[in-house]
Parts: structure tokens; C-alpha cells; sequence
């Protein structure tokens, strides 16, 4: 178990380093910030002096080196536009997102799995149909649109609940969660359940192939032989099956709704990593755009290793000290 | 269809049977309703068991010989049904019987053990838990209690250092380890009928040889009745008192071991026991049964053996009733206008 832990640091400090390279390049290849940094009547003077005091004037494997030298000691740099420490900034809009993004992510697992089950137990009833139905939705509609129209409906129309912010906040641990009030609440419903539509879809469709499987193996007709009770048969036998490939897909799709909460964050005006990131892309605030994918590959990193560890305590027949990539 | 099957066998029951028998199936009839038709997997089914009494139910793949055992379960999914016919253990009818009445009755009074090993154990469950929460889901006792009988069960189907394999998943056990384990749960509420589906047949030829005589030797112990299902004569041939061969979805003939193997009347029985690679002699093509079973969907007219029976002739397009066997035995009984004398 420990031997299997180090060897997954290890890999994951490969995978940042090959990351932050790529990373580095790629943003280097985009344009430079000085066009846009720099008012286009600043003398020759002060443009020499603005670009050697952001550091520009190195060679780009220069800026690479002093970029890691620094990240070693856990400065990914500064911002160029809010002249303060890329992390800080991160880390000041991450609660938000995090939030919305557990939110969304228990409302699609919480809804998900029973609306799952059922339809798989009941495949040919008319509301399996309509669960069925309603995934196909679930996938196809674009968030966005949604969006657009649940401020419609819920803001515009029924004046039901707040379009935009975070709504008030209480200071938990020190961070500012809106979870805890019910302004936060009401300001957390509306993109919270536009975030979680693909994966409430997902978590249905995956919930109810499992079941259709599982209800077809020899292990549920012996318990069911044995006299266990439908409850026991279906919550015990069928969901510990079904969990393993859920988990899995849980685990990859929280990693995916953090980094990519961004259309929602938009059309909400939810103050998170999102939005963060689209204005640095603007500005071409390259610290700012190399922290915040790094620390998205390093949530992603986390996260697989906790689905992992859920994996070998799920299913028995895993072991983790067997090399996996 | 035949008249009154139950009265023909009732009538020459072997004289070990006692007046009231431990289970009494009259009549079965399981269907299947697919979009292709309608599938007759059980048709006229009737037979008694009495109580310790072993019985082998024989035939090939989709015989009904599986579909007669889940009926007796209340195992039987949708689109399938027991639409016809009456199952009742000690005087209790089953068919009717509500879904709650049913679930208390299976694993307690009736238990079932299946064909492959690897299967029926749940992968992420442990044996203590698959053991326990039989016993729990019919007993009010204890998980203490429950953890002691399980552990005791484990030691009688001849497991050794029962206490660690409690602990263990399914996937640290061998093939017949794992028999032995759904043996061991099919015990544990001390059942009046087993229900055996082909249990052997996924196993080692030594094993099966192990798990057979300790099976018999438990049903013996406990004075549990067996309806072993098999396809291979030969399993069953050192086992059952008596035995019931299939064929698409009706009981064809019936008799003691002894009638049945010595002098089978039924072609069907004939050619089943011709293919048992033992029987023939060395050098020689293996004898087999020409053509396969017939779709059940569209079954031929009348005897449904008759398109691979070398005895038909235009006599066969109808269905043959219940009578007694050339060999003049009492419940030597068979489905054929031709037996073999």
C-alpha cells in the first residue's frame, strides 16, 4: 500500500512536469501580452522596461527554467495584470467553483442512481421509458441554452430565483461558502442543476445498464433463491456490483465539471476558476493560465488516486500493489 | 393432452413412497410469452417426491428440465410464467402462494444449488456475509448465531480452517471449494427439498466425483429430499432413487434407477444412454442422438422426439398418453407408442 502510494507521486510529479512544459509552450505560441499589457502610447523606454521587469526579455527555455525554479518553491508566478501571486488568485475563486461543482455532482448522483435503478429494474414500464427519454435529453441539449433558458423560466418569468452571484456567504474554516445560507442556497439551485444535467443523464444511463446486467447473473437468481428479501437483493447484491464502474465514472466527471464549469460560470455569472481563466486567456496573463492548468491536472491526479483507493475497498479483487498506469 | 398423468403415477408408486407425499407437482405448465411466440419451457408436468427420496431429472439442453426446477423456486422471470398446474410441499399450494409467503419458503424449506460455481457466489461479497444473511432473512437470531451455524456448515461440506474462509471473497476459492460453499448455504436453514442444477457439471471430473457422494451423503444426514438435474445419465445413475427424463417441456418416461437404466422403454432414454462415452465399446463411434432438440417455439405435432426417432411412423403425429412401461414395473411408466421392450 505505502510502496504503491510513493510510486503514484512519483508517476504524478512525470505527469506535472511533462504537463507544465506543454503547458508552456503552448501559451508561449499564443501572442504576446505586451500588445495587449501595454498602452499603445507608451515610448520605446518604458516598453523596454516593461517587458524586462515581467521577465520577457529571456530566452523562452530561460523563462521555463526560472518558471520551474520558482514553482519548486511553490511560486507559479506572478499575475501580469493583477500584480499579485497566480496561486492567490486560484485559489481566492476555487471555493466557488468547488462548490458548484460538489453541488452539481451530488445532484446527479443523488437523482441519478435511484432514476437508474429503477428503469433498470422496470425496463419496459412507461416510466422507464420516460426516464430513458429523458436522458437522451439530459446528453443532447446544450448547456449553455439551458442555462439561457432556466434564468428564463425560474428568474425571468417565475422570479422564483436569483440569475447571477454567489449570493451571501458565511466564512467556513476560513473559506466562504454560500451552502450554508438559504440566499447562498437560492443563488446555487439554478446553475447547479444546469451543471449536473449531463452527468444526472450519464449517471442514469450507467446506473441502468449496470442493474440490466447484474439482474442477469447467476449471483442475484442464488441470493434470490436464498430467500433474501428484493431490498436486500437489489441494494446489497446488485448495487455493490453496480458501484465499481459508477465510482470510476464519478471520479473522472468531478475532475472534468471543475475544470470545465466554465460555460456555466459564464452564463451565471458564478465568480469561479472559469471565469478567472476565460479573462486571463483575454488578457494573455500567461502565469495565471499555466498556474490554473496545473492545478487542474493536479485535482485530476487527487481524484484518481481517491477513485483508486474506493476501487480496492469496492471490489476485492483489486489489488493495489499491482503496477497500473 | 394425457388425461390424468398424476393418477398413472400415483396409482404404481414404488412402495417406498409413503400416502402423503413431502411435494406433489400435478400438472405444471411454465410459459414463456416472446415476441416470437409463445415458449412451452414446462407442459404437463406431474410428479411426487417423498421425503429423503433422491430424484433425477434428465435431459438435454432446453428440455425444461432447468425451467421445471425455478418454477418449483417461484424463480420464474417475465415474460415467463407458471400458467397452469399445482406444486405443493408438505399439502401447501405454491402457485398460489403470495410474492412475501414464497421469498420465506425459498432458501428456508426449498434451496437450490446451480450449475456453475464461478457464478452463483457474489464477487464482492464475503462468504461470511453471503452465509449469514441466509440464515438472517429467515431466522430471528443473532448475527453471532447466525456467524456460529455458517462457520458450521462450512466444516460439514468438508472445508478446512472454516474460520478464515469465512473472511474470504469468492474469487480465493477454487471451482469445487466454491460448490461446496453454495452447498453449505443451500444447507444452513436445513431445507425439506433440494433443488440441484447440473451442480456438477462445471467441475473437475474428481471433484464432481467428491461433491456427489457428499451431497448424497448430506441429504442422507439430514433426511433432505434432492431433485438433482443433470444431463449426463451416468451422474446420476449411482445417486437417484428415481428418475424423470425431459424431453421438450414434458416428463417422457419415469421409473426407478433401476427400470429406467436397465430397461429404458422411452428411444429417447435409449439414445441417452447410448451417448454416455463409458457405455460404448473402445475403437467404436460414439453413438449420439441424431438432430437437436426442437425449438420450442414450433414444436412437430404430436411426439416431439418423433423427427429424430428411428421408431416414428405416422401413429407418432399424435401425442402419446402416460402408460406403463414394457417392463411391467410398478411406476415404470412412459410416453411412447413404440417403447422398447
Amino acid at each position: 500500500m505505502l510502496v504503491y502510494l510513493i510510486r503514484r507521486c512519483l508517476q504524478s510529479v512525470v505527469v506535472l512536469l511533462v504537463m507544465s512544459l506543454i503547458v508552456f509552450v503552448g501559451v508561449y505560441a499564443v501572442g504576446n501580452p505586451i500588445d495587449i499589457l501595454i498602452s499603445p502610447q507608451a515610448d520605446q523606454a518604458e516598453r523596454e522596461q516593461a517587458i524586462h521587469a515581467l521577465g520577457l526579455d529571456q530566452p523562452m527555455w530561460m523563462q521555463y527554467f526560472v518558471f520551474l525554479r520558482d514553482a519548486l518553491h511553490g511560486d507559479l508566478g506572478h499575475s501580469f495584470v493583477h500584480s499579485t501571486s497566480a496561486l492567490r488568485l486560484i485559489f481566492e475563486r476555487m471555493p466557488a467553483t468547488l462548490e458548484l461543482a460538489t453541488v452539481a455532482m451530488l445532484f446527479a448522483i443523488i437523482l441519478g442512481i435511484p432514476l437508474g435503478l429503477w428503469a433498470g429494474l422496470k425496463p419496459e414500464s412507461a416510466s422507464g421509458r420516460t426516464i430513458m427519454a429523458g436522458s437522451i435529453l439530459g446528453f443532447s441539449l446544450p448547456t449553455f441554452w439551458v442555462g439561457l433558458m432556466l434564468i428564463m423560466v425560474f428568474s425571468v418569468m417565475l422570479g422564483w430565483l436569483p440569475s447571477n452571484g454567489r449570493g451571501e456567504t458565511v466564512s467556513l474554516f476560513g473559506i466562504p461558502v454560500s451552502f450554508l445560507t438559504l440566499d447562498g442556497w437560492r443563488h446555487l439551485v439554478l446553475p447547479a442543476t444546469n451543471l449536473a444535467l449531463f452527468n444526472l443523464a450519464l449517471m442514469i444511463r450507467l446506473t441502468r445498464a449496470g442493474t440490466r446486467e447484474a439482474l442477469l447473473q447467476d449471483y442475484v437468481k442464488f441470493a434470490r433463491a436464498k430467500g433474501l428479501s428484493n431490498v436486500r437483493v437489489i441494494g446489497v447484491h446488485v448495487l455493490r456490483n453496480i458501484l465499481i464502474p459508477i465510482v470510476t465514472v464519478i471520479g473522472l466527471q468531478f475532475g472534468a465539471l471543475i475544470a470545465f464549469a466554465i460555460v456555466t460560470e459564464s452564463v451565471f455569472a458564478w465568480p469561479g476558476m472559469g471565469k478567472l481563466l476565460v479573462d486571463s486567456i483575454n488578457f494573455l496573463d500567461r502565469p495565471v493560465i499555466v498556474a490554473y492548468l496545473l492545478v487542474i491536472v493536479t485535482l485530476f491526479i487527487v481524484i484518481n488516486l481517491i477513485v483508486d483507493l474506493l476501487y480496492s475497498a469496492l471490489d476485492p479483487r483489486v489489488r493495489l500493489g499491482e503496477s497500473r498506469s | 393432452m394425457s388425461a390424468d398423468p398424476v393418477a398413472v403415477s400415483q396409482g404404481t408408486a414404488p412402495a417406498t413412497a409413503p400416502a402423503a407425499p413431502l411435494l406433489a407437482v400435478l400438472g405444471l405448465r411454465t410459459h414463456f410469452f416472446t415476441k416470437a411466440g409463445v415458449v412451452k419451457a414446462v407442459d404437463d408436468v406431474s410428479f411426487t417426491l417423498a421425503a429423503g427420496e433422491v430424484l433425477g431429472l434428465v435431459g438435454e439442453s432446453g428440455s425444461g428440465k432447468s425451467m421445471t426446477g425455478y418454477s418449483l423456486m417461484g424463480l420464474i422471470d417475465p415474460p415467463g410464467r407458471v400458467v397452469e398446474g399445482s406444486i405443493r410441499l408438505k399439502g401447501q399450494e405454491l402457485t398460489t402462494l403470495p410474492a412475501e409467503k414464497m421469498r420465506a419458503l425459498r432458501g428456508d424449506r426449498l434451496a437450490m444449488i446451480f450449475q456453475d460455481p464461478m457464478m452463483t457466489l457474489n464477487p464482492v461479497l464475503r462468504i461470511d456475509h453471503q452465509m449469514t444473511e441466509a440464515i438472517l432473512a429467515h431466522r430471528d437470531v443473532g448475527r453471532a448465531a447466525a456467524l456460529a451455524r455458517a462457520r458450521e456448515a462450512l466444516v460439514r461440506v468438508g472445508i478446512a480452517s472454516p474460520d478464515a474462509r469465512l473472511k474470504a471473497y469468492p474469487h480465493q476459492f477454487s471451482g469445487g471449494m466454491r460448490q461446496r460453499v453454495a452447498i453449505a448455504i443451500a444447507l444452513l436453514n436445513e431445507p425439506d427439498v433440494i433443488i440441484a442444477d447440473e451442480p456438477t457439471t462445471a467441475l473437475d471430473v474428481t471433484i464432481q466425483g467428491q461433491i456427489l457422494y457428499e451431497v448424497q451423503k448430506l441429504a442422507r444426514e439430514t433426511g433432505t429430499a434432492l431433485i438433482w438435474i443433470t444431463h449426463d445419465l451416468s451422474v446420476i445413475a449411482g445417486l437417484a432413487d428415481r428418475i424423470f427424463v425431459m424431453y421438450a417441456g414434458k416428463i417422457v418416461e419415469e421409473g426407478t434407477t433401476e427400470d429406467v437404466i436397465d430397461h429404458p422403454a422411452h428411444p429417447y432414454t435409449r439414445g441417452l444412454l447410448d451417448s454416455v462415452p463409458s457405455r460404448n465399446p473402445y475403437g467404436q463411434r460414439l453413438k449420439q442422438i441424431p438432430g437437436m432438440t426442437p425449438s420450442l417455439i414450433a414444436l412437430p405435432r404430436g411426439c416431439a422426439f418423433r423427427e429424430r426417432c428411428a421408431r416414428a411412423d405416422a401413429m407418432c403425429e399424435a401425442m402419446p398418453e402416460t402408460t406403463a412401461a414394457p417392463s411391467g414395473r410398478a411406476g415404470h411408466v412412459m410416453r411412447c407408442f413404440h417403447p422398447l421392450a
